[in-house]
């Protein structure tokens, strides 16, 4: 080892306090980074082995009802590599241990075990046995959820008849790795299901024995995804099909797609900020060292070392704290990036998780941390080499202090000597207090940040569950009924109020772009569903046309007052011109609304509904499921509570998760930012405080006027702190935006309180560690030392 | 006279010419050198004497790389010196003593030594030179653990390690007490009798003055008398 590197070891030991401080910032950045990424590129890779290994299919269509024959005929469209045919059925189930009734969705599988599109895993148990009667493959999602084992009994309404059917197997599908009922905001596998089952025992009690309603397609390489939909959807017409999708519709794919998108986002932004405070901090202690070793420097150049080894000298300082942090940081991050993705099997089910932590992404961590090393310490180091080592020699000429601008406005009256001293060395190195002031910033920025899915979840839980969805269930039929059903639904034991709805599959053109969305027929005045806007006002249907949400619109390319085309997917197909009303700004997705006479009108039927929002009594609840769950009509089942207690139990609680790391990762940048400029004044000034020890100032008196600074720099950086919360918060929920959903943008006065405390709290522990410094200031040896 | 012409038949190691220098402290520009001629001779001994501001420190940072002059030209042997090349030529000739020692706090004795001749291309051992200014039993100590009067002799070491053409010593017993001072002269005057270092001492203490072979007088920027001692002092002689 030469000497140089012996003094840069010795160096290092010396600052270890502020150098550990910046290894901790480099750590979490590098950490946060790693985390994300390779949770990332772990679930990406997952994924798409997923789909490979059990042929997730490239198009979907549903239908009522063709014959098998006709798949010949599909088969021969340009483009389709394969198809296969499927029975799907929604079902009314009965869970043991659940009250409510349950709703599933059953899959036909071929009888016997054969590679097949949309393929399923079987976990546990087995498939079934050929011309055994009422035999059922279950989702993992559902199973775990419920508890249910191979060998569990379910109820379910098969075309009226109510049958028992025994769990063979537990099975996860690549079709359904995000398991969400197809009218619910948020997952429930508590209360809806997958579950598959022969196709020989399935078709007959749906009176689909050759005949096929779902259909998935695989194309081949280079096949034009559109237009074989076109000719697909050509085909299918007469039979009811609603028109088909590609995979970037499909419901488990959008939301496995946009969680990807979302991760890849916050997993650039968090460690940009990170690794940013890093190379300030390094930034700091590098400055401050190569101030005080101005002597060292010079002794240096005057023996012949030349600027390059005296650069990188100071340059290793840097580079030791970003290598052990950077270190900590992947080992740190690989080990977090594990526990997430493994959080994230909660929610999207493979069959398998291969965590990969890439060496790209690794060394892409590691380059991007030297690089901040590398910013933070270049112009330190380039003082230390421009330095001349005669200029070096002499010390520095005396900082040139006037009195500050508080001062200078006649204030001088209201302020101590220790005040004064405190302002007039702010102002006098006012980019270095800004530095710090950012800084400090950034952790309050980063606190906010943290807590805003709290606040978020907050807001859509109050805006989706105390205003616009106020009923306790809503049931969904298996066809549309005449309106008078409303009628018979309140002859359910229990039933106060029920209030009907109207929902078509129907496909909007304008110009060249189209898009499949359910349009609601809904009731002008409606008490239990109301549609309300971002804002939480209630607006009602307008007397004629559409009411689309800006997402909807801007997807069209469509405004208010446009007249669109819409094809409705069901019945009779009707081909109408319909004009946009207005827009608005909700939430959830590619909404559109109409009042439901114009709907019926628009189909030309004399008055259908899809389902009905109901009121019930509470003390009827019990039987008023047990009559659900016998229904046959029914094909789907929501209900509020439940749908608001399983979220709180598994979202939730994956946010907290998030959210501590959070304000673990800015409690570390905190401190780090406060205890490194403390020092740091602290070692610039120490000849200054020990002269006011010998002056006669007690040592609290001294203290404050060191902390003093330290805690007008914090004050000031608070309400920076919020404004670059609220701006990061802006860039965080454009980047999540996409058609399934909109963030709030909030910013609660909990978030502020909260964020403001920790801060604080974090100023005082790095004040009490700076404090005992100052506490134990040597006045003589201080004295001594030459200026 | 005939002392005076012995002078001049050595060779000269350094000729400065006209060399003026001014720099910028905070607002004020401060003259340090003007037009100053001066040779330093081959083996001599030689003690620049001046109050403090007088510009001694200034010249002898310009001889010596350290810095460079405003105007006018420094020769060292038959190369002029260029700002490119004065970190070569302080590696491979010159070394240097400074009043406060300027030793690495962080590092011991030996290595302040070391930092030296790790850079040099034909040293002598540390320990060598540490026993050379008498040292050789406090090798690991490091500079806290060190007198006034040590340091300095361990700088001197580290100076003289490299074996350079040049010794260039700014009020090497400036901070130093009369009896540690008169030590460390005795190690200067040793250095420059044992090795043949050319060897310049710049002080305000005259008394310094007995001892070289050629005293240089300055005021004010400028150079105003030089002289011969016919019989050099020895260290020990010395009073102050």
């Amino acid at each position: 080892m030469t000497t140089l590197n012996r003094k840069l070891l010795r160096d290092v030991l010396h600052l270890r306090g502020q150098l550990i401080a910046a290894a901790l910032v480099v750590m979490c950045g590098v950490a946060s980074f790693v985390t994300m990424r390779s949770a990332y590129d772990s679930l990406l890779t997952t994924q798409q082995t997923y789909y490979n290994e059990y042929r997730f299919a490239d198009v979907f269509a549903t239908l009522k009802r063709a014959p098998e024959g006709l798949v010949e005929e599909i088969r021969r469209i340009e483009g389709i590599a394969s198809a296969r045919t499927r029975v799907v059925v929604g079902v009314t189930l009965d869970v043991p241990g659940l009250d409510e009734p349950a709703t599933g969705l059953i899959l036909s599988m071929p009888e016997r075990r054969q590679p097949v599109l949309n393929d399923i895993f079987i976990r546990e148990g087995r498939y079934f046995e050929p011309g055994r009667n009422n035999e059922l493959l279950i989702s993992e999602a559902f199973a775990t959820a419920n508890n249910l084992d191979v060998g569990a009994r379910i109820g379910a309404v098969i075309n009226g008849a109510w049958e028992e059917f025994t769990v063979v197997g537990i099975a996860l599908s690549p079709e359904y790795v995000y398991e969400i009922g197809s009218a619910a905001m948020l997952p429930d596998n508590r209360r809806f299901g997958i579950l598959w089952a022969n196709r020989e025992t399935l078709a007959p009690a749906f009176d689909m024995q050759g005949a096929f309603n779902d259909i998935g397609l695989t194309l081949a390489h280079g096949a034009d995804e559109a237009e074989v939909i076109a000719q697909l959807d050509e085909f299918l017409k007469p039979y009811g099909g609603i028109g088909a999708i590609g995979r970037k519709d499909q419901t488990s794919h959008v939301f496995l797609t946009s969680e990807l998108d979302q991760l890849r986002t916050t997993g650039t932004v968090i460690p940009v900020i990170f690794l940013g405070v890093a190379a300030f901090l390094l930034h700091l202690v590098l400055s401050r060292l190569v101030r005080t070793q101005r002597d060292q420097i010079a002794v240096l150049k005057a023996f012949g070392y030349s600027d390059t080894s005296v650069g990188l000298h100071y340059l290793g300082m840097a580079m030791t704290a970003v290598i052990v942090g950077g270190l900590l940081g992947i080992l740190l991050g690989m080990w977090a990036g594990s526990a997430i993705t493994e959080v994230y099997t909660q929610f999207y089910r493979f069959p398998l998780i291969r965590y990969v932590a890439g060496a790209g992404s690794l060394s892409v961590a590691l380059l991007i941390s030297g690089g901040s090393a590398l910013i933070g310490a270049l112009s330190a180091v380039r003082a230390a080499v421009k330095l001349p080592p005669a200029e070096a020699m002499r010390p520095e000429a005396p900082a040139r202090f006037k009195p500050g601008l508080l001062e200078r406005l006649g204030f001088q009256r209201f302020l101590s000597t220790s005040s004064r001293m405190i302002l007039r060395s702010l102002e006098r190195n006012p980019f270095k207090a800004l530095l710090s002031t950012f800084g400090i910033a950034l952790s309050v920025a980063i606190l906010i940040i943290g807590r805003y899915s709290a606040d978020a979840i907050d807001v859509l839980i109050n805006f989706q569950f105390e205003g616009a969805q106020r009923e306790d269930a809503t049931l969904v039929f298996t066809n549309p009924r005449p309106s008078q059903t409303r009628y018979d639904l309140l002859t359910l034991p229990g039933v106060l109020y029920a209030e009907p709805f109207r929902i078509v599959p129907a496909s909007l053109l304008f110009a060249h772009r189209e898009k499949r969305v359910g349009v609601s027929g809904v009731e002008p005045g409606g008490e239990l569903r109301r549609i309300m806007d971002m804002e939480g006002a209630i607006h009602e249907v307008p007397i004629s046309g559409l009411m689309i949400t800006r997402q909807l619109g801007e997807a069209l390319g469509a405004g208010p007052g446009d007249t669109l085309q819409m094809e409705v997917l069901e019945g009779s197909r009707p081909v109408k011109q319909v004009v946009i009303h207005r827009y608005i700004d909700e939430f959830l997705g590619l909404n559109a609304y109409m009042d439901v006479k114009e709907l019926w009108k628009l189909l030309g039927e004399g008055g259908s509904i899809s389902g009905a929002y109901l009121k019930v009594d509470r003390k009827m609840e019990d039987v008023f499921n047990q009559t659900l769950k016998k229904t046959p009509a029914v094909s789907g089942a929501m209900f509020r509570r439940a749908a608001l207690d399983s979220f709180n139990e598994t979202v939730a609680q994956s946010q907290n998760i998030s959210r501590v790391v959070m304000i673990f990762f800015a409690c570390v940048i905190a401190v780090g930012v406060l205890y490194n400029s403390a020092r740091i004044s602290l070692s610039e000034r120490g000849r200054e405080l020990a002269s006011l020890r010998v002056l006669g100032f007690r040592k609290g008196e001294v203290a404050f006027y060191l902390l003093g600074e330290q805690a007008v720099l914090t004050l000031m950086a608070l309400p920076l702190g919020y404004g670059l919360g609220w701006l990061m918060l802006l860039g965080l929920v454009k980047g999540f935006e996409s058609d399934l959903f909109r963030f709030p943008l909030v910013l609660s006065a909990k978030t502020i309180a909260f964020a403001s405390l920790v801060i604080i709290a974090a100023a005082i522990f790095s004040a009490l560690l700076v404090r005992r410094r100052i506490f134990h200031l040597d006045l003589i040896k201080v004295l001594k030392t030459r200026e | 006279m005939s002392t005076e012409k012995l002078h001049n038949e050595k060779l000269s190691v350094f000729t400065a010419r006209n060399v003026s220098k001014v720099y910028q402290m905070g607002e004020v520009e401060v003259h340090a050198l003007r037009n100053v001629d001066l040779d330093l001779f081959e083996g001599e001994l030689s003690v620049i004497l001046g109050a403090s501001g007088s510009g001694k420190s200034t010249l002898l940072n310009i001889l010596g790389g350290l810095d460079t002059p405003t105007n006018g030209t420094v020769r060292y042997r038959d190369r002029l010196l260029h700002d490119a090349e004065l970190t070569r030529f302080r590696r491979e000739h010159v070394g240097f003593v400074f009043q406060f020692y300027n030793l690495i706090p962080s590092l011991t004795a030996c290595e302040n030594v070391q930092l030296v001749t790790d850079v040099s291309i034909n040293p002598m051992n540390a320990t060598e030179a540490l026993k050379m200014v008498g040292l050789q039993e406090r090798v690991d100590h490091f500079p806290a653990q060190l007198s006034g009067g040590e340091q300095q002799r361990v700088a001197i070491a580290r100076a003289i390690a490299k074996r350079p053409d040049v010794l260039l010593c700014d009020e090497p017993t400036g901070a130093l007490d009369f009896k540690t001072g008169v030590l460390v002269l005795k190690v200067l005057e040793r250095v420059n009798r044992e090795l043949g270092t050319t060897t310049a001492v710049i002080t305000h203490n005259s008394s310094i003055a007995d001892m070289a072979d050629r005293v240089i007088r300055m005021r004010s920027g400028q150079i105003m008398e030089i002289s011969y001692n016919g019989v050099k002092a020895l260290p020990e002689e010395l009073e102050w």
